[in-house]
């Protein structure tokens, strides 16, 4: 039997550049194929090219064949009728991807009469029976929805909804969970899974993220620079991969499973927090400008770190976590709560001791293009902390080689500017600037989440170093759990503005009390996928999206969405509902936590 | 929605009272009607002038506050502008001028604005062709062409097609042909002739302006997700253009349909006075060469009116065309 699709010696070139080189993949009816790879790889141009959707600049050779049916050069209306239709997509960012002037439920319907000759209404009940199918509540209310009323993870589910209207063979997904948190990430895949099941229809998987390849692909493509390197049963290229480049991203990738030997410090605090709290009004009106509400961004978050240690503080947007650090940079007095740095109160400190204190901590930024200034040379970028800090000519031309070649770069470069470098190149100069003033806490926002894993690796194992040469403690802030179990000594678990785990990490990962660190493990994907398979039976899954912080909630915030709370008794949920889980220093924040092992 | 769209209102209200103040002043201060009677021939008497003046309430022994109070009794709660400098009605004179403006520039504007939005979201699907590189060229020598030039090579050319032709097909002085009479088909004939090159005139500067700004909007739309997955989903490509590609790519032009509308009341000076059309651009200017302080300050109170009413529809239209707006006020 000939395959569902069949692309043979596929070449895409954007400008003249390619991207895509000689390129054969098949796949079978009701097969799931996983296309994966590093940014630039050409994963995502191949899935574009099946549909004819890459932009104006690309050019196509090669074979696309739709059983039997060529694609590739297929002249648009003959295109028209195959997109949405027999072959469907889901992109990747949910928020750009609906045209933000009609409703939902109407962009729907407009796939599915762009197919099928029903009347409006007709293709309305339909949209609605779908928006039910992908989980969404009240479908027919929710139809009646702009886009910009729905959160991410509901985008994604109407988005896939809309690829399911009209019975699809093929569902092509560009990075569908890329730009979603980990527990709605695993809600969107259990949907794909259901739509497969609805629909037995074949799935082109394209994503970067191994762990997501491991849990639905039955078979793997690894594409790199343009071509595929290896292509195989999932369970080959996971156990035995034959290519080299394979191998080295399969060991770069970070894994939440594998224990790590971490650091017992017992050095001194240098930071303790205890109930930090930071709201911001909610301003309405043109002319005369009032509050009409509050939002609680962070509203109770304790830490604690240790010289030397490295403190990871994880949540999912909107949980807090970037309030806390710039709350906590800010270095002025804390609108609740208390804040430690060195021992010393900010606040409370005069304007010369205010700067000295700014010396000892220093921040490394989460996107290194932004981050630094396309117009200075990366010397001067360098430079500038310690010109703020009153350093002299010779201190500087002395310090700014050294802090390049430290953080593996050539201090010939130093006249070079940011644009001339890579991104992992962009975030060790960030690591350099930060250390110029040879700081005592390094916070780090999110440093490595804009990197590919390889480069990642290299970052990661540089901040390692760093720290055992340098004696440095970090707060390293990030949504990526993995990458957490890999670098952190201690981890602090934020929902909704509140700390509500904390501890060492082996001990928090592997026995993890609280029921929303349980559900945020169990909801990251592991690069294997026999384990995955195993861990999809036991997976917690999260219902709907975390609620609002312009509310303060009486009890347990995370009562609305905890698995564990449906199963108390009476008196106890009662206890959830009006008695805020306290919480101090290490442990979980939690009535009645239960050990769950979840990895 | 309704809630907001009055407290706009209440802010214009106030606003309007703030320009009305400000004009009076600004004209009374700025412009002298007794150098305009004493400059009579033959010269009148100086109880004469006073007497005038004193009638048009302009008179400058009188303190202004005074003269203010007694306009603003008038105008305010009355709705009578007073008298021009010439003794007659300035709100007769208003209404007159006012549907001449209209009759000039409606055609030209609605047709111009269309058209320009039209050759915009052309020429941004054919981004760099030939036919957007000519387009743009074009509209942008005409952008630079001061009116007076275009109307005058306009009139010009229809001398020309008039003689080569031998007829006079083409008319392009005032708003009809004088003794102009017959059925109402023969009028309509008739005033269609003559507004033919103002109306020419009009579009092409209409055109040439929204087509740009139009073009810009939308190619910001063509490169967005949300047009890539409608083709995804099957749609010709008509429909992705036009019903989610222009569709959204109109929702920043509203402003400037609303601030078109403005243009459309306020007359257009040059375009009246170089084809013969008495409108409102004409009346304002010849009536600050006439030191005439009531109705330079009718003409600006109108279009303190007009501006405030084009930004209230721009809010209007905006709301109708973006749900977000809608639904964040």
């Amino acid at each position: 039997m000939s395959p569902l699709l069949d692309i043979r010696g596929l070449d895409v070139d954007f400008d003249g550049r390619p991207a895509v080189r000689d390129v054969h993949l098949t796949l079978d009816r009701g097969e799931v194929l996983g296309l994966v790879g590093e940014s630039g790889s050409g994963k995502s141009a191949t899935a574009l090219a099946v549909l004819g959707l890459l932009p104006g600049n690309a050019v196509t050779r090669g074979s696309v064949r739709l059983e039997g049916t060529e694609l590739l050069g297929a002249g648009e209306r003959e295109l028209t009728r195959i997109r949405g239709s027999r072959v469907s997509m889901v992109f990747q960012d949910p928020l750009s991807a609906f045209t933000p002037v009609y409703r939902i439920g109407d962009q729907i319907a407009e796939a599915v009469r762009a197919h099928r000759d029903v009347g409006r209404e007709r293709a309305r009940e339909r949209a609605v029976e779908l928006l039910d199918l992908v989980g969404i509540p009240e479908p027919a209310l929710r139809a009646r929805a702009f886009p910009h009323e729905f959160s991410g993870g509901m985008r994604q589910r109407a988005m896939i909804a809309m690829a399911l209207a009209d019975d699809p063979d093929l569902i092509l997904a560009d990075e569908p969970t890329t730009a979603l948190d980990v527990t709605i990430q695993a809600q969107i895949l259990d949907v794909l899974r259901t739509a497969r099941r609805e629909t037995g229809a074949a799935l082109l998987l394209v994503s970067h993220d191994l762990g997501v390849i491991a849990g639905m692909a039955d078979r793997v493509a690894v594409m790199r620079d343009g071509r595929v390197v290896e292509q195989g049963p999932a369970r080959e290229v996971f156990h035995r991969p034959r290519e080299p480049y394979t191998r080295q991203l399969l060991a770069a990738v970070p894994r939440i499973d594998t224990p790590r030997r971490t650091a017992r410090a017992d050095g001194e605090p240098v930071l303790r927090v205890r109930g930090l709290t930071r709201t911001f009004p909610v301003l309405q009106g043109s002319v005369v400008r009032r509050r009409t509400g509050t939002v609680y961004a962070a509203d109770g978050v304790d830490l604690d770190i240790r010289r030397g240690e490295t403190l990871a503080l994880v949540g999912e947007s909107g949980s807090g976590k970037s309030t806390t650090l710039f709350e906590l940079l800010e270095l002025a007095q804390p609108e609740a709560g208390t804040v430690e740095l060195f021992g010393q109160r900010p606040g409370t400190l005069t304007k010369a001791e205010t700067r000295a204190l700014r010396r000892r901590v220093q921040i490394v930024f989460q996107d290194p293009m932004a981050s630094l200034d396309p117009r200075m040379p990366v010397g001067d970028i360098i430079a500038e902390p310690l010109r703020t800090q009153g350093a002299g000519k010779a201190v500087i031309g002395r310090r700014v080689p050294e802090l390049l070649t430290r953080v593996g770069l050539d201090p010939a470069h130093a006249d070079r500017y940011p644009h001339e470098f890579s991104g992992g190149q962009r975030q060790r100069i960030g690591i350099a600037r930060a250390l110029s003033v040879e700081p005592e806490l390094l916070v780090l926002d999110e440093p490595v989440s804009a990197l590919d894993v390889s480069v990642q690796a290299e970052v990661l194992d540089l901040l390692r170093r760093l720290k055992e040469e340098l004696g440095l403690a970090y707060l390293f802030v990030s949504h990526d759990l993995a990458v957490v179990r890999n670098i952190a000594d201690r981890v602090s678990v934020m929902y909704l503005g509140r700390t509500v785990e904390a501890g060492p990490v082996d001990e928090v990962f592997a026995r993890p009390r609280h029921p929303y660190t349980q559900a945020l493990l169990s909801a990251v994907p592991v690069p294997d996928p026999d384990r995955e398979r195993e861990r999809q039976g036991t997976r917690i899954l999260l219902q709907g999206d975390p609620p609002s912080p312009t509310h303060r909630y009486d009890g347990c915030r995370f009562r609305a969405r905890c698995p564990l709370y449906p199963t108390l008794a009476g008196d106890e949920q009662k206890r959830c509902a009006h008695e805020v889980p306290e919480f101090e220093g290490d442990g979980a924040a939690c009535h009645f936590p239960r050990v769950r092992e979840v990895l | 929605m309704p809630l907001y769209l009055a407290k706009r209102l209440g802010y214009y209200a106030v606003l309007l009272l703030a320009a009305v103040c400000l004009s009076y002043l600004l004209a009374s201060l700025a412009l002298d009607p007794r150098a305009y009677y004493e400059g009579r021939q033959p010269p009148l008497s100086p109880s004469a002038v006073d007497h005038h003046l004193t009638a048009l309430g302009l008179n400058d022994h009188q303190p202004l506050r005074e003269r203010f109070g007694h306009w603003a009794d008038r105008a305010l709660l009355h709705g009578d502008l007073g008298r021009t400098i010439d003794g007659t009605s300035v709100n007769a004179e208003f209404g007159r001028r006012i549907g001449v403006s209209l009759r000039l520039l409606l055609t030209g504007t609605v047709v111009g604005t269309v058209a320009g939005v039209l050759v915009g979201a052309w020429t941004a699907v054919r981004q760099y062709r030939f036919s957007d590189r000519a387009v743009t060229v074009a509209s942008f020598a005409l952008l630079s062409t001061p009116v007076f030039l275009l109307a005058i090579l306009l009139k010009t050319g229809a001398i020309w097609f008039n003689q080569t032709t031998g007829t006079d097909l083409i008319q392009f002085t005032g708003e009809k042909s004088v003794g102009a009479d017959g059925g109402f088909w023969a009028v309509l004939k008739d005033r269609s002739v003559h507004l033919l090159l103002p109306t020419v005139s009009v579009v092409l500067f209409t055109v040439a302006g929204y087509s740009r700004y139009q073009r810009s909007t939308m190619l910001d739309v063509l490169g967005s997700d949300y047009l890539r997955t409608a083709r995804a989903k099957g749609l010709g490509r008509r429909a992705v253009l036009l019903r989610h590609g222009l569709r959204t790519a109109l929702i920043p032009m509203s402003t400037y349909f609303s601030y078109g509308f403005l243009a459309l009341f306020t007359g257009a000076t040059f375009t009246e006075t170089i084809f013969g059309w008495h409108g409102m651009g004409e009346w304002f200017v010849n009536s600050i060469g006439k030191n005439d302080v009531n109705s330079v300050v009718a003409v600006n109170i109108f279009a303190a009116v007009v501006v405030l009413l084009s930004g209230f529809l721009a809010d209007l239209l905006h709301a109708a065309l973006d749900p977000r707006i809608r639904q964040a006020s």
